[in-house]
C-alpha cells in the first residue's frame, strides 16, 4: 500500500516530537553547546537562514511546547535545542522570544523559567480562571478538584504541611489514600507522583526524622498558575466568613496578587 | 493587516484547545460568555468573523480553527486543525505504533464499508495482523475504548464510526489516501462515510443520512437527485430541528448554567 510510504515520510517530520516525548528529561546534555553565541555567529546564521525558513522554526517551537504542556511536562531548554531548533542553534534567542511573543499574543499563554540553572521552563496561564463557563476549559478532569483541595490544605496551614494532615484531610472528605478512588484510581500516586511531576506540588523529606516523613508545600506551577486569593475565597465559601477573617492568609494572597498584576 | 486578538479570542482558543471540538451551540455560548468576560463587543451573530480573528493569527503555527458537519446530528461543529501534520501522525504523541496501525485499519474498513462502519468483530480480527506489534483482544478493546474516549472514533452498538473531529481534521489527508474511494455527499458536498448510496450501480452517489432527511422531507416518492431512480432506502427523520432551535434561542437569552462544581471552575488550569 503505497499509504503506508506517505505515513512514513510525513511521519519522519514530526517524529523528534515523540521521541522527545518519551524521553521525560533525557540525561545527556546537549545544553553545553548552547554557550551565548558571538554577534558576527548570529549574525551569519541570520544570513543563512531566509525569513520563511525562521518562521517555520518559531511555529515548530511553539507547537512542541503546546505538545508537551498538553501533559504539563516540564520542558528543558536542552530538549528544545536537540530537537527542535538544532542547526539554527545560533539563532536561539530570535526563535524563543518569538516563540514567545506567540504564547501570549495568540494563545494567553506565558512562558516561565522554573529552573534558571537547568533551565527548564512551564507554560502557565495569563487568563484568570471565571465561574459559569459555558463549556470547561479543563474539561473532564476531575483531579483538578483534588489538587485544588490540597493546595487549600496547604495555604491554610501556613506553607508546609506534614503528609499526614493531608491524608487525614482528604479522609474526611472521603477520598481515602489507602483506597483505588473512583475517579483518580491510585491517589497517592496521583498526588506524589504526577501533582509532584507537573510542579504543582513539592514532596519532601523532613530531615531527621525517624521513621520517614514528609511534607507538602505548593510547586512552582501553582504559584504561578493558581491565585491564592481564590482559594481564601474558595474556604471563605465553605466557612461562610470573609476570606479577611484570616488575616495573615489574606496579607500574602493580596502581596502576591498586586505583586503579579 | 490581520486584528490583533484580544483576550476574548485567547479564552476561546484555549477552550477549544483543551476541549478538541465543541458544537456551534457551545461555540455560541463560549462566544458570548469569552467577549462578556473581557468586556469586548459582542455581536451574537458575528462568530465566523471572531473566528477569523484567531484563525490569522494562527495561520503562520499552521493551525487553523475548521468548521465540519456532523454525520449524525447534522449539526455544524468546530475543531482545531493542525494543517502542518494533518495524518494519523496528528495522534503519535498519545499513542504506540500499533495503536496508530490499528487505527489505520480501522478507517481502512470504514472506508471500504458501504455505510461508513467498522464492526468491532473485524477490527478485532486486524488486531491479529498488524505488523508492528500484534495486540491481544482485551488490549485492542481498551485502544478502541481509547479512540472513542478522545473523540476520534464513535460507538455505537458496537459499530465503529470516524468522529466529527476525525473527519474535520483528517479530511484532506483522507482523500490525499483514499482518492476515489472517498465519496462526496450529493447535497453538502462534503466526504461521506455514514450516508445512503444510490441502488443505481452506474450512479451510486452517496448523501449523508442528515442531508437524506432534510432533502426528501415531505417526499413520499423519493428520487435520486442525480439519476432520478426510486430511492429505495428508508428514509430518516430530521432529529435535530427543534432542540436546535430551542436551544439556541436559550443559549441566547440567559447565560448558560455552570455545569462545573466550584472547586474546578475556580482552578486555572487550561487542559487535562
Amino acid at each position: 500500500m503505497s499509504q503506508r510510504k506517505r505515513v512514513a515520510a510525513v511521519g519522519s517530520q514530526t517524529k523528534h516530537f515523540r521521541r522527545s516525548q518519551q524521553v521525560v528529561l533525557d540525561e545527556d546534555d546537549g545544553d553545553m553547546s548552547l554557550t551565548q553565541p558571538t554577534s558576527s555567529q548570529v549574525q551569519k546564521a541570520r544570513e543563512n537562514f531566509t525569513p520563511v525558513q525562521v518562521d517555520r522554526k518559531v511555529a515548530e517551537v511553539v507547537q512542541f511546547i503546546l505538545i508537551k504542556d498538553q501533559k504539563k511536562i516540564p520542558i528543558r531548554r536542552a530538549d528544545i535545542a536537540k530537537h527542535v531548533i538544532k542547526e539554527y542553534k545560533a539563532l536561539y534567542q530570535d526563535i524563543m522570544k518569538r516563540a514567545d511573543r506567540t504564547f501570549e499574543q495568540v494563545f494567553g499563554l506565558k512562558l516561565v523559567e522554573i529552573d534558571s540553572k537547568n533551565h527548564i521552563y512551564i507554560l502557565v496561564n495569563k487568563l484568570q480562571p471565571v465561574p459559569g463557563e459555558p463549556i470547561s476549559m479543563c474539561p473532564g478532569n476531575p483531579k483538578t478538584g483534588l489538587l485544588f483541595v490540597i493546595l487549600s490544605i496547604i495555604f491554610m496551614k501556613g506553607g508546609t504541611v506534614k503528609e499526614n494532615v493531608v491524608w487525614n484531610t482528604l479522609k474526611k472528605l472521603r477520598v481515602d489514600v489507602g483506597e483505588k478512588h473512583e475517579d483518580f484510581g491510585d491517589v497517592k500516586k496521583v498526588i506524589i507522583d504526577e501533582f509532584v511531576r507537573q510542579k504543582y506540588l513539592e514532596y519532601v523529606r523532613i530531615p531527621h526524622t525517624d521513621p520517614l516523613e514528609f511534607e507538602f508545600r505548593w510547586g512552582q506551577r501553582a504559584e504561578k498558575e493558581v491565585s491564592k486569593m481564590k482559594v481564601l475565597e474558595f474556604i471563605g465559601e465553605l466557612h461562610n466568613q470573609e476570606p479577611q477573617s484570616w488575616t495573615q492568609q489574606y496579607r500574602e494572597a493580596t502581596s502576591v496578587e498586586t505583586s503579579q498584576r | 493587516m490581520s486584528r490583533p486578538m484580544g483576550d476574548s479570542h485567547k479564552r476561546f482558543l484555549q477552550t477549544l484547545m483543551s476541549n478538541g471540538i465543541v458544537s456551534s451551540l457551545q461555540a455560541k455560548a463560549l462566544h458570548r460568555h469569552c467577549c462578556e468576560t473581557h468586556g469586548a463587543h459582542y455581536s451574537p451573530d458575528r462568530l465566523d468573523e471572531f473566528i477569523d480573528v484567531i484563525n490569522a493569527q494562527l495561520q503562520p503555527m499552521f493551525m487553523h480553527i475548521r468548521k465540519g458537519m456532523s454525520e449524525e446530528d447534522g449539526l455544524q461543529y468546530y475543531a482545531l486543525v493542525n494543517m502542518a501534520e494533518t495524518d494519523v501522525t496528528r495522534m503519535s504523541s498519545d499513542y504506540a505504533d500499533n495503536e496508530l496501525e490499528l487505527f489505520r485499519k480501522t478507517m481502512d474498513l470504514i472506508v471500504d464499508s458501504e455505510n461508513g462502519t467498522a464492526s468491532s468483530t473485524d477490527i478485532l480480527n486486524c488486531a491479529d495482523s498488524l505488523k508492528s506489534k500484534k495486540m491481544k483482544k482485551k488490549e485492542t478493546e481498551h485502544v478502541l475504548n481509547k479512540f472513542v474516549q478522545d473523540k476520534w472514533l464513535n460507538e455505537k452498538q458496537g459499530e465503529y464510526t470516524l468522529s466529527t473531529r476525525c473527519i474535520i481534521e483528517m479530511e484532506q489527508y483522507m482523500r490525499m489516501i483514499y482518492q476515489d474511494l472517498i465519496k462526496m455527499c450529493f447535497v453538502c458536498h462534503n466526504v461521506a462515510f455514514q450516508s445512503q448510496i444510490c441502488e443505481n450501480t452506474t450512479c451510486g452517489i452517496k448523501m449523508h443520512l442528515p442531508c437524506v432527511a432534510r432533502y426528501f422531507k415531505g417526499r413520499s416518492d423519493p428520487h435520486c437527485p442525480s439519476c432520478n431512480d426510486f430511492w429505495t432506502h428508508e428514509i430518516p427523520e430530521i432529529q435535530q430541528a427543534q432542540s436546535q432551535g430551542s436551544q439556541s434561542q436559550s443559549s441566547s437569552a440567559v447565560p448558560a448554567p455552570n455545569p462545573t462544581p466550584s472547586t474546578s471552575s475556580t482552578r486555572r488550569s487550561r487542559r487535562s
